[in-house]
């Protein structure tokens, strides 16, 4: 049996609870919300924290509140099963409903809470294996070696972000709420994250991430698309988040966000200009998912090829503004498969 | 590794257990209490055959500790028959073959009771998005649906 290595487990029931567990234990300790991502990690000896700090028992961080006038705060351990369902967030924000719910299968959903999905640790077809698997291999630098098996020559470390709500919040302008020792801040999401596949959360490892701020839905249309192997579940091998704020036909300002194509989410800041203060034409759209795939420089580290992936951010951006735009998917594409 | 006292409500009995505080569901009900009647698959979350229910709801046993479980309810496959009748579920797939080797099929039946406590006529469709997380190597799935839908036609009095 693939076991859990031993360590003590301190349940907190408040946020300062979790923060003076941290504090007594130092550098031993990890947080831990549903454990879907962090118990596999374990178990494949990629994490042997000797205490665990459980943030499930603190009520005031699950649920959510607000509306589509003021904007939402959903607590981080909200499960994805709530958020997939809430009926706010679906009419308000039907993207990141729609990839909560896309996210593993209904048993992790009601695990797995959302602020443990914006904290997902990176993934790459030679991390995610177990321990003897790795060993026999050599090891990476990700854990327990120096070199990265996927670009030899490269110093650092390129495990892809494979978070699908993540691209999702980036695009909608949400803001997270951080408590740390040094006390609280609310940070834009796209600032919780760096470029580097071992070391990818901007904030120390025993500062909480308490709460999603969502701002007002002030017009967005929003939508998310996600590739994977197969329909029933898997990770994200490529995913599409657009959000626009639209005045009659034209557009007033776009943000197009790319999942799983580098160690963070990645905006594709070209494209997204091209939006601004323009109608979604079919000519439009065309260009501006030509100039999306740029930013998207898959490596040979998950599934499917990595020429594919990059293809399909075209076809996928194309067919997310097609659907915002109420035209169907793509008169070329039709053969092509995608989940939703 | 010391063990920790913990109490746990399991197919509506309370079981005070000892064990460490890293062994999960999983290993507690099988090796610890005895229920074999969940499985051990991956042990990582990708197959939901160690599937038990959790006040209702389906959760991944392999990936659930005991100590956050207290005070919640566990149901396991050896609660779904009641005084030696089985239930409606286990009846449909023991009638229409929906089990092969049966590893899966522990699993399978508390996804499908959870749904059809929430749902209980669900669609085709929504049958397979409730057992998405259910992997079968044997049965191509075909006949566990016919048998979820066979339960649910039961259970809402329309009896074939
Ligand atoms: C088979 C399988 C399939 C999966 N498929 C997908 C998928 O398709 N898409 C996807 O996005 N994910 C997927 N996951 C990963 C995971 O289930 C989800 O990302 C889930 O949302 C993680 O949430 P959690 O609460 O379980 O996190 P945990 O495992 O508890 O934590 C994950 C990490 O975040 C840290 N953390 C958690 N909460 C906080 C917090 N509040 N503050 C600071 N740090 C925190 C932990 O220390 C840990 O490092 C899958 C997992 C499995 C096992
Ligand atoms: S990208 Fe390289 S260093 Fe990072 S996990 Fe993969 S093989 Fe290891
Ligand atoms: S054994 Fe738990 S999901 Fe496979
Ligand atoms: S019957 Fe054998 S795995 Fe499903």
């Amino acid at each position: 049996m693939l076991r859990l290595p031993p360590f003590a487990y301190l349940g907190a029931r408040t946020v300062g609870d979790a923060l003076q567990f941290m504090r007594d234990h130092g550098g031993d300790a990890m947080l831990v919300a549903g454990g879907t991502d962090l118990y596999p990690n374990m178990k494949r000896r990629q994490f042997e924290p000797s205490v665990l700090v459980g943030l499930r028992g603190i009520r005031e961080l699950g649920g959510i509140s607000g509306s589509a006038e003021s904007g939402f705060a959903i607590g981080s351990q909200t499960t994805l099963t709530r958020v997939a369902e809430h009926s706010g967030i679906r009419d308000a924000f039907p993207a990141l409903a729609t990839a909560a719910g896309l996210v593993s299968s209904p048993q992790l959903r009601n695990m797995g809470t959302i602020g443990g999905n914006v904290c997902v640790d990176t993934r790459c077809n030679y991390y995610n294996q177990t321990y003897q698997w790795r060993k026999a291999i050599g090891f990476c630098m990700k854990k327990d070696g120096d070199i990265c098996l996927v670009a030899p020559s490269s110093r650092r470390c390129w495990a892809v972000s494979s978070s699908d709500t993540a691209p999702v919040l980036w695009s909608l302008g949400a803001r997270v709420r951080v408590h740390g020792p040094g006390g609280e801040r609310v940070i834009p999401i796209e600032t919780l994250y760096r470029d580097d596949g071992i070391d990818y959360l901007a904030k120390r490892p025993d500062e909480i991430l308490t709460e999603i701020v969502l701002p007002p839905v002030n017009g967005t249309r929003c939508a998310y698309l996600k590739l994977r192997r197969r329909g029933s579940f898997d990770f994200p091998v490529l995913g599409v988040a657009v959000a626009l704020r639209i005045d009659g036909d034209r557009v007033l300002s776009g943000r197009i966000v790319l999942g799983a194509v580098a160690p963070q989410p990645r905006e594709a800041r070209e494209a997204s200009a091209l939006l601004a203060g323009h109608r979604l034409t079919p000519e439009l759209i065309a260009a501006v998912a030509e100039a999306a795939s740029k930013p998207s420089k898959p490596l040979d580290n998950t599934d499917f090829t990595h020429p594919y992936r990059k293809k399909m951010t075209r076809v996928f951006v194309t067919r997310a503004l097609r659907r915002l735009a109420g035209l169907p998917d793509s008169p070329r594409n039709d053969a092509e498969v995608a989940d939703r | 590794m010391p063990k920790t006292l913990l109490r746990l409500r399991v197919n509506g009995e309370d079981h005070d257990v000892a064990a460490a505080t890293h062994k999960t569901l999983l290993e507690v009900l099988r090796e610890e209490m005895g229920l074999t009647g969940t499985k051990h698959g991956c042990e990582l979350g990708e197959c939901g055959t160690c599937t038990v229910l959790v006040d209702g709801q389906p959760v991944l046993s392999c990936l659930a500790l005991p100590i956050e479980l207290e005070g919640r309810e566990v149901t396991t496959v050896e609660g779904m028959a009641v005084g030696g009748r089985l239930h409606p579920l286990q009846q449909a797939f023991a009638e229409l073959g929906a089990a092969q080797c049966g590893y899966c099929t522990p699993g399978i039946l508390l996804t499908a009771r959870a749904l059809l406590a929430e749902n209980p006529k669900p669609t085709r469709q929504e049958i397979r998005t409730a057992l998405a997380g259910n992997l079968c190597r044997c049965t191509g799935y075909t006949k566990i649906l016919d048998a979820v839908e066979l339960a649910a036609l039961r259970s809402t009095g329309g009896e074939p």
